[in-house]
């Protein structure tokens, strides 16, 4: 193998797993050190300049991080890094926004029309402010925040968390139109806005329209979003005692667990393929089985069962199939969630817009421009429903698309990330970080009892980590921002880091290609998602090989190193966002 | 500084023949200067006694004092250990072998505490045969106390501190070999490749095995100058032959060229596979061993690997013919029989 270009700022990025794994590339080691270091506003700063809305995210992510985090591979469980940003919104300083950029009073005469209001829209309006362009922001909603407003439950999301993050970036000046639907795409077109953004996200539920009793069942079958928004706004407030909700993904969790807070007393969740196929996170179904509501797997929907005109249950095919007897369940009403499409009827096929055959707008996959240069696109309006962090990372880059746009530059002279390489040592043998690796297990969130839960559909369930529990687990990452550097021409080849390192990640062997060289390694190399680290050739002629898999970061290897071979430097990535070089 | 190892192992590392993972053979975290090569001759400990699948209760790990003598404490965490008075090891090895010789004994020791202090202590071990591993971790200085050059330093070396040593150097892999031991080999502490199945090799071997190991002082003898430096035996050294151990448990699934393999089957039918050159030394002739090392020595090259085998030698408890009893277990009326058993022998010589 040829030896590893470091210079490369993804070589470190990949090996801060749940950073990559982040869309929005979150320095997750970073702000949790601030935290364990008890310096929240700072953890809090990391995390707005990235991913916009730390309350929210610390409650609703889909948390791609997790799944990802190394210590998961280490021992069982990841850090529960969800749990430590909400962490650090709870205790943040409320002076946190004398950090924001300055919004110039002079603006630079540009005008840019956000449609929507939700995160993708918003984190647009974030970027772009400080640069001093002006914004009309449109939404049908009377308030901001979009989906994260209709649609996640307050049990979920405390409706004064939102607001706050809402209005730190409203603040900045947007001058926004609520109570608006926009009805035109030519009509905005011709206001010559210097930019158009579409964030109006995938805002129709799907419905089983030609399940037999459909039509007669209305009223009582509803589409899973359109309820939530219902429940949200204060139109729905109660729902009958049994209740069927059809789909498996977030969004059917989020209608079994609010039925059960509008009086539905026998609750199920009825999913057409495997338990192990669902969509939905793993801590959300985890939640909904809590809160005694069943998942019924391998049962497709056939029939409303309608007798005098009401409706008294459904009927389903059990597996697919299998030439079983169709199963009747008993129901007062139903919820649909079994997905979201997209849909922009107010843009005139004639307005320059292209669309795909999925009616899915045509678009730059990078940049996000349409094949109307100056419209772009964001969230789950540009590729279909996807999730809040996905729609925060679009909106930084079209940021910088409008930007570059704008400012009449090539939209490919993106800027590029912001990278630091910073020497760890601290005298002889310590480290400006926590080194020492803990052993501790994952801690558990304190919650709302569940009988006090239920009654209130205002009432949060996760009560988040206090700062002692916050403390003990965001000593558990690993640090794997802090990298092992190292430097080939120190190495006097004496095997120290490879006798003292924990995970058995280091190795001296001739050097081969890749695939040769992951299986002669002391341990064997097969996670093909983490990278082998190469040096150049040695005195002896051999290689050094570190497998990025397990490795714990602990320093170890460059403590145990006579030479400083080994050094250990902390990485730090932030993803470009508009207006920067 | 970190004081303890994370207990974190990799997760995919199987464990050995007799179910134990490589992490049951571990000791603490090193507190030896950084790059010590001691601390790859624990590790070389470590892997040769986990690829052995040697059960950790069944070895003793004996020592005296000295940095070598501390790096017990860095191996087999889980095993018996004596850490005795300078250069007194092999005394306290005879004694524990004498009353259990049914626990595998590995002796370490250092060129300060065998071939100083220790060095009447030493020869005496070799020529009882105890059947024992020893190992000499080999700096050429005394690393506790700043580096002063030790009986091992070779005539004209020079360390950090820069005058040459005047005095002549004692090998100790002569002597062993002179005076009788069955198993004998050199190796370098950066050579696990070497190392690790010479140390299997040895604790196999029937009567005491003798492995000097040069490990290289980074804090007070590693400077190119000197002969017992990283550079300076990289250089510097020849390997007598590259082999293959094979214990006697494992089925050979190798096949070897016959002209250029030697194999020496050892008293519990593990085989040594040497690979050399066709000339090369015969390793089971004394003198011819001898006489390699010398050659060698006047060319101003270390050889290494093993450079004597007597599949053949006695270990004491053959020599001398000693009851299977552990002698602690013999009571009075065990050694003293009384005069029945008196009048009986004397018959015998009437």
């Amino acid at each position: 193998m040829k030896p590893t270009d470091i210079e490369d700022p993804e070589y470190f990025h990949k090996v801060i797993d749940c950073q990559y794994a982040c869309p929005a590339h979150t320095p997750v080691p970073e702000y949790i050190r601030l935290i364990s270091e008890k310096r929240y506003t700072e953890a809090y700063m990391i995390n707005w300049v990235s991913n916009v809305f730390p309350g929210v995210l610390g409650r609703v992510c889909d948390r791609p991080c997790e799944p990802a985090c190394r210590r998961g591979r280490v021992e069982q469980e990841p850090v529960a890094i969800c749990r430590l940003k909400r962490v650090c919104a709870d205790n943040r300083d409320l002076g946190v926004t004398a950090r924001f950029p300055e919004i110039p009073k002079i603006k630079n005469g540009k005008k840019i029309a956000l449609i929507g209001g939700g995160p993708a829209s918003l984190t647009v309006a974030r970027d772009l402010m400080p640069l001093g362009y002006e914004i009309d922001l449109f939404d049908e909603q009377e308030q901001g925040g979009g989906f994260m407003r209709s649609q996640l439950p307050s049990f979920r999301l405390p409706e004064a968390v939102l607001a706050t993050e809402v209005n730190y970036i409203l603040d900045m000046g947007v001058i926004t139109h609520f109570n608006h639907r926009v009805a035109s795409m030519k009509a905005v077109l011709a206001q010559n806005y210097d930019a158009v953004f579409v964030g109006t996200g995938a805002p129709r539920g799907r419905d089983l329209p030609d399940l037999p009793g459909r039509q007669a069942g209305e009223g009582k079958i509803h589409v899973g979003i359109d309820w939530l928004a219902g429940v949200v706004f204060g139109h729905i407030d109660k729902i009958g005692k049994r209740v069927l909700v059809i789909g498996g993904g977030n969004t059917a969790m989020d209608c079994c667990r609010t039925a059960r807070r509008m009086g539905g007393e026998e609750v199920r969740v009825v999913v057409r393929g495997p338990k192990t196929a669902m969509k939905a996170s793993l801590w959300e179904i985890e939640e909904a089985r809590h809160e005694d509501i069943p998942i019924i797997d391998n049962h497709s929907p056939l029939a409303f069962v309608i007798e005098d005109g009401r409706l008294v249950g459904m009927q389903f095919e059990k597996g697919r199939g299998l030439n079983e007897p169709s199963v009747f369940i008993a129901c007062d009403e139903v919820l649909l969630a079994v997905g979201q499409m997209n849909a922009f009827p107010w843009i005139e096929p004639d307005a320059g817009i292209a669309f795909d055959q999925w009616g899915l707008p045509v678009l730059d996959p990078l940049t996000l421009q349409s094949t109307l240069p100056q419209v772009f696109f964001g969230g789950d309006a540009a590729f279909g429903p996807r999730n809040i962090i996905t729609a925060v990372a679009q909106g930084h880059q079209a940021a910088i698309s409008i930007d570059l746009f704008c400012q009449g530059k090539p939209l490919t002279a993106r800027p590029v990330p912001q990278v630091n390489l910073a020497g760890q040592k601290m005298g002889v043998h310590d480290w400006l970080y926590h080194n020492q690796v803990a052993e501790t297990e994952r801690q558990a969130v304190p919650m709302m009892s569940k009988a006090k839960s239920l009654k209130d559909r205002l009432l949060e369930v996760e009560l988040g980590f206090d700062r002692q529990i916050g403390q003990a687990e965001s000593l558990r990452c690993l640090n794997c921002d802090v990298q092992t550097v190292f430097h080939a021409a120190e190495c006097i080849e004496c095997d120290a880091c490879v006798d003292a390192c924990p995970e058995s990640c280091i190795n001296f062997v001739d050097n081969g290609s890749e695939e040769a060289l992951r299986t002669r390694l002391r341990a064997p190399a097969q996670n093909l998602g983490q990278d082998l680290y190469v040096s150049g050739p040695l005195p002896t002629g051999r290689v050094m090989v570190k497998d990025e898999n397990v490795c714990l970061h602990c320093g170890i290897c460059a403590e145990r190193c006579p030479t400083s071979a080994w050094e250990m430097q902390k990485f730090f990535y932030q993803s470009a966002q508009a207006g920067q070089l | 500084m970190t004081f303890t190892r994370p207990t974190f192992r990799h997760p995919e590392l199987a464990p050995n023949a007799a179910g134990f993972h490589r992490r049951d053979y571990e000791g603490l975290i090193s507190t030896l200067c950084a790059g010590c090569g001691h601390d790859s001759i624990s590790n070389a400990i470590i892997q040769a006694c986990f690829e052995l699948a040697l059960p950790p209760h069944r070895i003793a790990k004996m020592s005296g004092i000295g940095c070598s003598s501390k790096s017990p404490a860095y191996f087999l965490g889980k095993s018996h250990g004596f850490n005795s008075v300078h250069g007194r090891m092999p005394s306290i090895a005879t004694g524990a072998n004498m009353a259990n010789r049914d626990l595998i004994y590995l002796g370490v020791s250092g060129d300060g505490d065998t071939a100083s202090i220790g060095m009447g202590q030493f020869i005496h071990a070799v020529r009882r045969n105890l059947h024992m591993l020893y190992i000499v971790m080999n700096n050429g200085c005394y690393g506790l106390t700043k580096g002063q050059y030790s009986a091992t330093a070779d005539k004209g070396s020079k360390s950090k501190k820069g005058p040459a040593n005047l005095l002549e150097s004692i090998d100790l892999c002569e002597l062993a070999i002179q005076l009788g031991a069955g198993f004998v080999g050199r190796s370098f502490s950066g050579d696990k490749q070497q190392l690790v199945p010479m140390i299997k090799a040895g604790l196999s071997h029937g009567g005491l095995a003798f492995i000097d190991v040069i490990s290289p002082c980074v804090t007070f003898n590693n400077n190119p100058e000197s002969t017992k430096s990283y550079h300076w035996v990289r250089e510097h050294s020849e390997a007598t032959n590259t082999f293959d151990f094979v214990p006697f448990r494992q089925t050979i699934t190798t096949e070897y060229p016959e002209e250029v393999t030697e194999t020496v089957t050892l008293h519990d039918n593990s085989i040594i596979h040497l690979h050399k050159h066709p000339l090369g030394p015969d390793i089971t002739d004394r003198r011819q061993a001898i006489d390699t090392l010398e050659d060698h020595k006047a060319q101003e090259m270390i050889l290494t690997g093993v450079l004597y085998v007597n599949p053949e030698s006695l270990d004491t408890h053959e020599i001398l013919n000693t009851t299977a009893r552990p002698l602690n277990s013999l009571t009075e009326v065990d050694l003293c029989p009384g005069i029945g058993a008196l009048e009986e022998i004397n018959a015998g010589h009437r």
